[in-house]
């Protein structure tokens, strides 16, 4: 308990951001079509790429001779650029048919 | 971090929440995805090349090499990818960024020489980004298993309920030891992130099939989580922002998902559905005779009849048929016959998979009905063709208090003169329960795999 009161003092400001990001995500998803859905889903998780900034700053700080901890970040930015580039390709895709027949 | 770096991060943060909020209406989801898009590329371009340290050149080639490398992965696959395959393809890429959060907080960890004396919020962000990046990851891989079929069987361990509950508090517990002792044991590193994925699998394994999107859902969400957690880490506002609104938003969809299946979170998380379905059977035989039909005879029938609607379903979309009932469509209207979809919210894979899937094959948006829209006119129609459609025609929901869909929003099909349904065979649908509507005397069965049997009616149709 002493700790997460530690932690709101010390990071007062990331603590706002949590707790306003989170109603931001909740009230720009409401009341979505459930024709959205799918594409919706998509795109999120094309968002939740967003993992792959880290992964490059793993590589950027690494020592260039750690190899274990260059070939993990390596793996974390492939794996990361796929959930990103993927994500938003199929989301457009999806999205492309739509937009087609209106 | 340079003020020009933390104006882009800034910027692409407003692109997600406005890119996200785009992409929650027809007319304006194109754009959405494009502007959140472009606002991930502006933050991956200037993390890489907005820094204050000394990077050797070897680490940009290979982070160039890295990103090229997963680009063209990433489009080749999303370019490729059937639509039908869309929900998988979705739980895939989910785990990719999963295993992604969990790789930087083994690096992380590894990579720290005073694990001891670092903070202990700072451990703590780095277990959970561990954690939370497993679950996603072996979960995300399970639910693509199960959708494409090659993890077939829903496995239930006895009494998994509780098995899954002590496992989760086992690896918080365990975490919280690893925090309190400052260990920098990569053995209990490992053991966190075996617990993690070993979670994530025994979570998915007992849920249906057709429960899958929400899974996925909750899944997409928890990576938002992960990406969020490990924002903190490293104090980086885009990653935190993007994850949490990732996060909150998933959570959202995945109720209202929830909602269009009338189910809860918890009945999908723990099931209740197959319990009650098991005692359904065998009760078939009070259900009367079924008919069956042949091609010819519902081509006659649809010749001759002025109002068709078609209720397409899971089984279309799994034959591939989408291609070949807008043909059918296609046809009928040639013979002045009014041809209507009746898109049901959950149609298909997934909320809204059906109309992608429809769309892919050109069919007019203005004939997909939907259900509330349609509902009243199954009256008029002289034939409604149930397409691998069950659950969702099924007047159980309506009139037997006593089935678990009872209350389910259906199609009233049954007000229709006739009733084709083509199936491939009498097994159940995923709620596992008899359809009366099978053996009401206006329906007809048409078995076999939907392509095959809408092309065999296609062929009929063009015959005549």
């Amino acid at each position: 308990m002493n700790e997460l009161i530690e932690f709101i003092s010390n990071n007062l400001q990331i603590t706002y951001i949590l707790i306003l990001a989170t109603f931001v995500g909740i009230e720009v998803i409401k009341s979505i079509p459930a024709v959205l859905h799918t594409p919706l889903m998509s795109g999120a998780n094309a968002l939740s790429g967003v993992v792959i900034v880290g992964a490059i700053l793993v590589m950027l700080h690494s020592d260039p001779t750690d190899y274990v901890a260059l070939a993990l970040g390596f793996i974390a930015v492939v794996l990361g650029v796929l959930n990103v580039v993927g994500g938003f390709a199929v989301t457009d895709r999806m999205l492309e048919m739509f937009k087609k027949k209106k | 971090m340079s003020i020009l770096l933390s104006i882009i991060y800034l910027i692409s943060t407003v692109t997600f929440i406005v890119g996200l909020k785009k992409l929650g209406h027809p007319e304006t989801a194109k754009s959405g995805n494009s502007i959140a898009a472009l606002g991930m590329g502006l933050a991956i371009v200037g993390t890489i090349f907005i820094n204050d340290i000394e990077v050797p050149t070897i680490i940009y080639v290979l982070i160039g090499l890295a990103i090229l490398v997963g680009s063209i992965m990433g489009w080749l696959i999303a370019m490729k990818v059937e639509m039908t395959k869309m929900p998988e393809l979705v739980s895939l890429f989910n785990g990719f960024g999963g295993a992604s959060a969990a790789l930087i907080g083994v690096v992380e960890f590894i990579g720290n020489d005073n694990i001891a004396g670092t903070e202990a919020t700072i451990v703590s962000t780095i277990l959970s980004a561990i954690a939370i990046g497993a679950i996603t990851f072996s979960g995300s891989l399970v639910a693509w298993g199960k959708l494409n079929g090659s993890l077939k069987s829903v496995v239930k361990i006895p009494q998994y309920n509780i098995i899954n509950n002590l496992v989760i508090i086992g690896i918080v517990a365990f975490s919280a030891f690893m925090v309190i002792t400052g260990t920098d044991s990569q053995i209990l590193l490992y053991a966190l992130l075996g617990a993690g994925l070993l979670y994530g699998v025994l979570f998915v394994l007992p849920i249906g099939g057709a429960d899958m999107p929400v899974v996925i859902s909750l899944l997409n969400s928890l990576t938002g989580i992960a990406a969020a957690i490990t924002g903190i880490l490293y104090d980086n506002m885009v990653m935190l922002v993007g994850g949490i609104l990732v996060g909150s938003a998933g959570i959202i969809l995945t109720v209202a998902m929830c909602k269009a299946m009338n189910r809860t979170l918890g009945s999908v998380i723990f099931g209740s559905f197959g319990a009650s379905a098991v005692a359904e059977e065998g009760v078939n035989k009070t259900l009367g005779t079924i008919k069956k039909t042949t091609s010819s005879d519902t081509a006659i029938m649809m010749n001759y009849a002025q109002n068709v609607i078609i209720v397409p379903g899971y089984g279309l979309a799994v034959a591939q048929a989408q291609h070949v009932i807008h043909e059918l469509e296609e046809i009928l209207t040639g013979k002045g016959v009014n041809v209507k979809y009746a898109i049901h919210p959950v149609a298909g894979r997934m909320p809204g998979h059906m109309n992608v899937l429809l769309a892919e094959s050109n069919v007019e948006y203005s004939l997909l009905a939907e259900m509330d829209d349609i509902n009243p006119q199954f009256n008029n129609a002289d034939v409604v063709l149930v397409v691998g459609a069950n659950d969702v025609v099924n007047p159980a929901a309506h009139n037997d208090p006593a089935s678990p869909i009872y209350g389910m929003p259906i199609l009233d099909v049954e007000n229709a003169k006739h009733i084709v349904v083509n199936k491939r065979s009498m097994k159940a649908g995923y709620a596992g329960i008899e359809n009366e509507l099978f053996y009401n005397s206006k329906t007809s069965m048409l078995f076999g795999d939907a392509k095959d049997a809408l092309t065999e009616l296609v062929g009929e149709l063009k015959g005549m």
